[in-house]
């Protein structure tokens, strides 16, 4: 299959404007098997549009090249005392991919960490961009400070649309400040029940949490019994009294801090509890923290909870792929939120809706953007549902 | 400022329309007389005034579906109102188009803490959601000086901003969901109670898009635990160079205030001849840094900061040692708009943002063009995001003036375009800053932007003459170029 590998923003608008038939869109790959699998005729890679074009730390904005590797993004943040704050994951060992991720992927795709809870998304750090859509053409919006209302935000419809509308060429996000510490408060030998409403009780206090994650036991390295996680992030003197006072009003068990705290984060960000087993299939759910222990009591399911509850990771046996499709659908409808099908072989991915299913007035509306930036559906048909 | 040409037909029709809409809506629910339709005639931008075809006050989503389908189906245009504080002209009413008052949807529908949300009718003021949970120690984050009047409709229209987006985030990082109402009638959820609304982020599009998108009729909001301490540093300098150094020094530090405001010679002497909060009125430029978390976290902070405005020759230091001198620090900067109102007849207030590091390239050329226009300018900044709040003093009585203040304005903007800024950093762009887009536009990036217009409302009928500096039928909008001849792929399906 053809590879079109563009190294600028004219052969990116060239590339798109010439077509003959449809285009898979990629970056290195990493997130391939993310969304409906792409049937196309040739892939639009964005890896050789690399390259930090702006970088002002004291102005907490960078901007980059769509396919500059995340972790030369990074680096650079890091030697600043840096970071993206909305802590991008990792999903490679959980796809199975290879392959380094890419700024515009992590964007594209809208993926955001832990600290989501405290800092926003992918969606909520995009300042700017410059992108060329269906159409074959090179356009921008948004710009390179925080403040700016010019215009629609097209920033946000382009953060999770999965290359369906537009190829990203470059984007500016805001950066921030690494925190200076961090710890994480444990409270052990709680159910998923009793956690939400530690993790509630944390997210009431004014202890400013930036991470609240419910782990069963037996998956990781972090002993047998089920903990609640709280990370504190900040100046020492703040996270110190912080811990104390949450350690105090939460009968917490354990503090980790250093090496401990940041694998532990990693580990949630990354789902990797739920890495190489290949024989179950992965769901994401974005529900009321509240719902959670409802909508994850599924039978078979392996689960742990993120964003205080608001995010469900669960695996159940692939063999299960369709039943499961249709419970936890069943149980957004009823609570509220969406489940999106993370891991599964291509086939099923093919047949099962992988994005929640749009109500009809959204589908028809969604569509009808879809066509307004790209009317000739050539770019990623398909990727988010079977109809564009 | 030019407008659409109005419909000199839909203006006839004026009787007739307000008796169909009293047929969809209770009594008392139309206002077609010429005295109570000027009510309207205006919002916070009060240099231009129109009063509305109609006006119409649905008091609830139904109603305002209902509206919505009738003008659609009728082709008449309609403008969106919350309580009309737009500094930008966004609900400015049309001659030919329907003014649709969403302020009978004023009640708090769910107060769900176990969430950490409200969900607040549109007609709701952006106070009244702080007030409704504060006793549970929540509050709303986003705090536009308007919140006092200001609706949470009005907020997600315009992506509103306020004093402590630095570190907690615009309008549209604090909204989880809408209700909206659609050009057709059609009502449509958007997200909800949890975070990232599955498919398109069409919550966030909407959010920003000044009306022309959808009607919304209510909102879901994330409300957040109100910090242990508070407290606020108020710090003069010699310059405002060196001001704009501390501020970066500060930041570059790795600390993001709470809240970090900047106001130049002028504006300090106006709000202390007002409010008498006691600022220094020898220095060139006053910062307010606003720090909050544990008193632990605050008293590090406000040593490390009183070292960093030290080294870029602070003049004066004063931090707060009671809540009520705190906000006393804050109230001359609240006040500054009408205190700046008492020395003025008139004032025309810009929102510009910038880069910045910019800041004292910018003051010059804004000092230059005080001179040329010779009108005086006082300055309020949100330092910590670049979003300037130039005053420009006039006095609309005096022929040209207004005409002046207009170019003066617009040459700031254009300053803070070529600077690497934008035109709008939380006023929106209305009717007031339409036809400056091209500046910070090409043709291709604003035909992107319309296209999503038509893909909401095919017919332009949703707050039209507003955002966009040329009306384009969508049907011309929507044509593919051509490339090399021949359309791409003739046998693809298409929509």
């Amino acid at each position: 299959m053809a590879v079109l590998q563009p190294t600028d923003m004219a052969g990116l608008a060239e590339a798109i404007a010439s077509a003959r038939d449809s285009l898979e869109i990629v970056g290195h790959g990493s997130k391939r098997r993310l969304g409906r699998p792409v049937q196309a005729a040739a892939t639009l890679s964005t890896a050789g549009l690399t390259g930090i074009s702006l970088y002002e730390p004291a102005e907490l904005v960078l901007g980059a090249g769509a396919g500059t590797p995340l972790a030369e993004i990074e680096a650079a943040l890091a030697a600043q005392g840096q970071q993206l704050a909305f802590e991008p994951p990792d999903y490679g060992a959980l796809l199975g991919a290879t392959g380094p991720q890419t700024l515009g992927g992590v964007i594209a795709c809208n993926l955001s960490g832990p600290r989501r809870i405290q800092a926003g998304a992918a969606r909520d750090h995009l300042l700017g961009f410059r992108a060329v859509s269906g159409r074959g053409e090179i356009f921008k919006s948004g710009g390179r400070v925080v403040k700016n209302v010019t215009g629609y935000d097209l920033s946000k419809l382009m953060a999770g649309s999965y290359g369906t509308l537009a190829v990203l060429a470059e984007a500016t996000v805001k950066v921030l400040p690494r925190p200076e510490t961090a710890c994480t408060v444990m409270v052990h030998g709680v159910d998923a029940v009793a956690a939400i409403e530690v993790m509630r009780s944390a997210l009431a206090s004014p202890h400013d949490v930036s991470g609240a994650a419910w782990l069963p036991g037996r998956i990781g390295n972090f002993g047998s019994d089920a903990f609640v996680a709280l990370r504190l992030e900040g100046t020492e003197p703040s996270v110190a009294f912080r811990a104390a006072a949450l350690r105090e009003s939460l009968k917490a068990t354990n503090v980790a801090s250093g090496e401990a705290s940041t694998t532990l984060w990693k580990f949630v960000r990354d789902a990797a509890a739920f890495a190489g087993d290949h024989d179950r299939i992965v769901w994401r759910m974005s529900v009321p923290p509240a719902a959670a222990a409802a909508v994850a009591g599924l039978p078979d399911a392996e689960y742990f909870l993120d964003w205080s509850g608001g995010l469900v990771w669960l695996a159940v046996p692939a063999t299960q792929a369709a039943e499961s499709a249709k419970l936890l659908r069943h149980l957004t409808a009823r609570h509220g939120g969406h489940a999106t099908l993370v891991r599964a072989p291509d086939d099923v991915r093919a047949s099962l809706d992988v994005f929640e299913p749009l109500p009809p007035a959204l589908a028809t509306l969604s569509q009808r953007v879809k066509h307004s930036f790209d009317p000739r559906g050539i770019l990623n048909p398909g990727r988010m549902y079977r109809e564009f | 400022m030019k407008m659409p040409e109005p419909d000199a037909a839909t203006i006839a029709r004026r009787g007739e329309i307000a008796a169909d809409l009293r047929g969809i809506l209770p009594a008392g629910s139309v206002i077609a007389d010429e005295p109570r339709r000027r009510v309207y005639e205006s919002d916070g931008l009060t240099a231009y005034r129109q009063p509305p075809l109609v006006v119409a006050l649905p008091g609830n989503t139904a109603e305002v579906s209902a509206v919505l389908r009738y003008c659609h189906r009728e082709g008449i245009k309609i403008v969106p109102r919350g309580a009309g504080t737009s500094l930008s002209g966004g609900a400015l009413p049309l001659a030919d188009g329907i003014t649709l008052g969403l302020g009978k949807l004023n009640r708090i529908l769910d107060i769900d803490y176990a969430n950490r949300c409200v969900v607040a009718q549109a007609g709701v003021t952006n106070l009244a959601i702080t007030k409704a949970v504060e006793g549970e120690g929540f509050y709303y984050a986003p705090d536009p000086s308007s919140q006092i009047a200001c609706t949470i409709g009005g907020n997600v229209a315009e992506n509103s901003g306020g004093v402590h987006c630095l570190k907690y985030g615009l309008t549209t990082n604090n909204v989880l969901g809408v209700e909206v109402v659609l050009m057709d009638g059609e009502v449509v959820r958007l997200g909800g109670k949890h975070f990232d609304a599955g498919g398109y982020d069409l919550l966030g599009v909407l959010t920003g898009s000044e009306g022309l998108l959808g009607v919304v009729t209510e909102v879901t909001v994330r409300i957040l635990p109100r910090p242990t301490q508070v407290k606020a540093m108020m710090i003069g300098f010699p310059s405002s160079e060196q001001a704009g150094d501390c501020v970066a020094a500060v930041i570059a530090a790795g600390i993001i205030p709470a809240g970090m405001e900047m106001m130049d010679r002028p504006a300090i002497h106006a709000a202390e001849a007002f409010v008498h909060a006691g600022y220094p009125l020898d220095v060139e430029a006053l910062l307010i840094v606003e720090l909050d978390g544990p008193e632990v976290e605050i008293d590090d902070l406000v040593t490390r900061i009183d070292r960093i405005a030290a080294t870029c020759g602070a003049a004066t230091c004063q931090i707060s040692r009671t809540d009520a001198e705190r906000l006393a620090f804050w109230a001359g900067r609240k006040a500054a708009f009408p205190a700046v109102g008492r020395i003025s007849p008139d004032y025309y207030c810009m929102d510009g943002t910038i880069p910045r590091g910019r800041l004292p390239e910018v003051l010059h050329r804004m000092k230059d063009l005080s001179a040329k226009y010779d009108l005086k300018v006082a300055n309020v900044f949100h330092a910590g995001d670049g979003n300037l709040h130039p005053l420009i003093l006039y006095d609309a009585n005096k022929p040209g003036e207004l005409h002046r203040a207009e170019s003066f304005g617009n040459d700031i903007l254009l300053a803070c375009v070529e600077v690497g800024g934008v035109l709008t950093g939380e006023h929106g762009v209305g009717v007031e800053k339409r036809d400056l887009m091209p500046a910070m536009f090409t043709d291709t990036d604003l035909d992107h932007q319309m296209r999503l217009k038509c893909a909401f409302d095919p017919g332009q009928l949703l707050n039209p003459g507003k955002v966009f500096p040329q009306l384009r039928r969508c049907a011309e909008l929507g044509r593919m170029h051509i490339h090399g001849g021949a359309m791409p792929f003739p046998d693809l399906p298409r929509f």
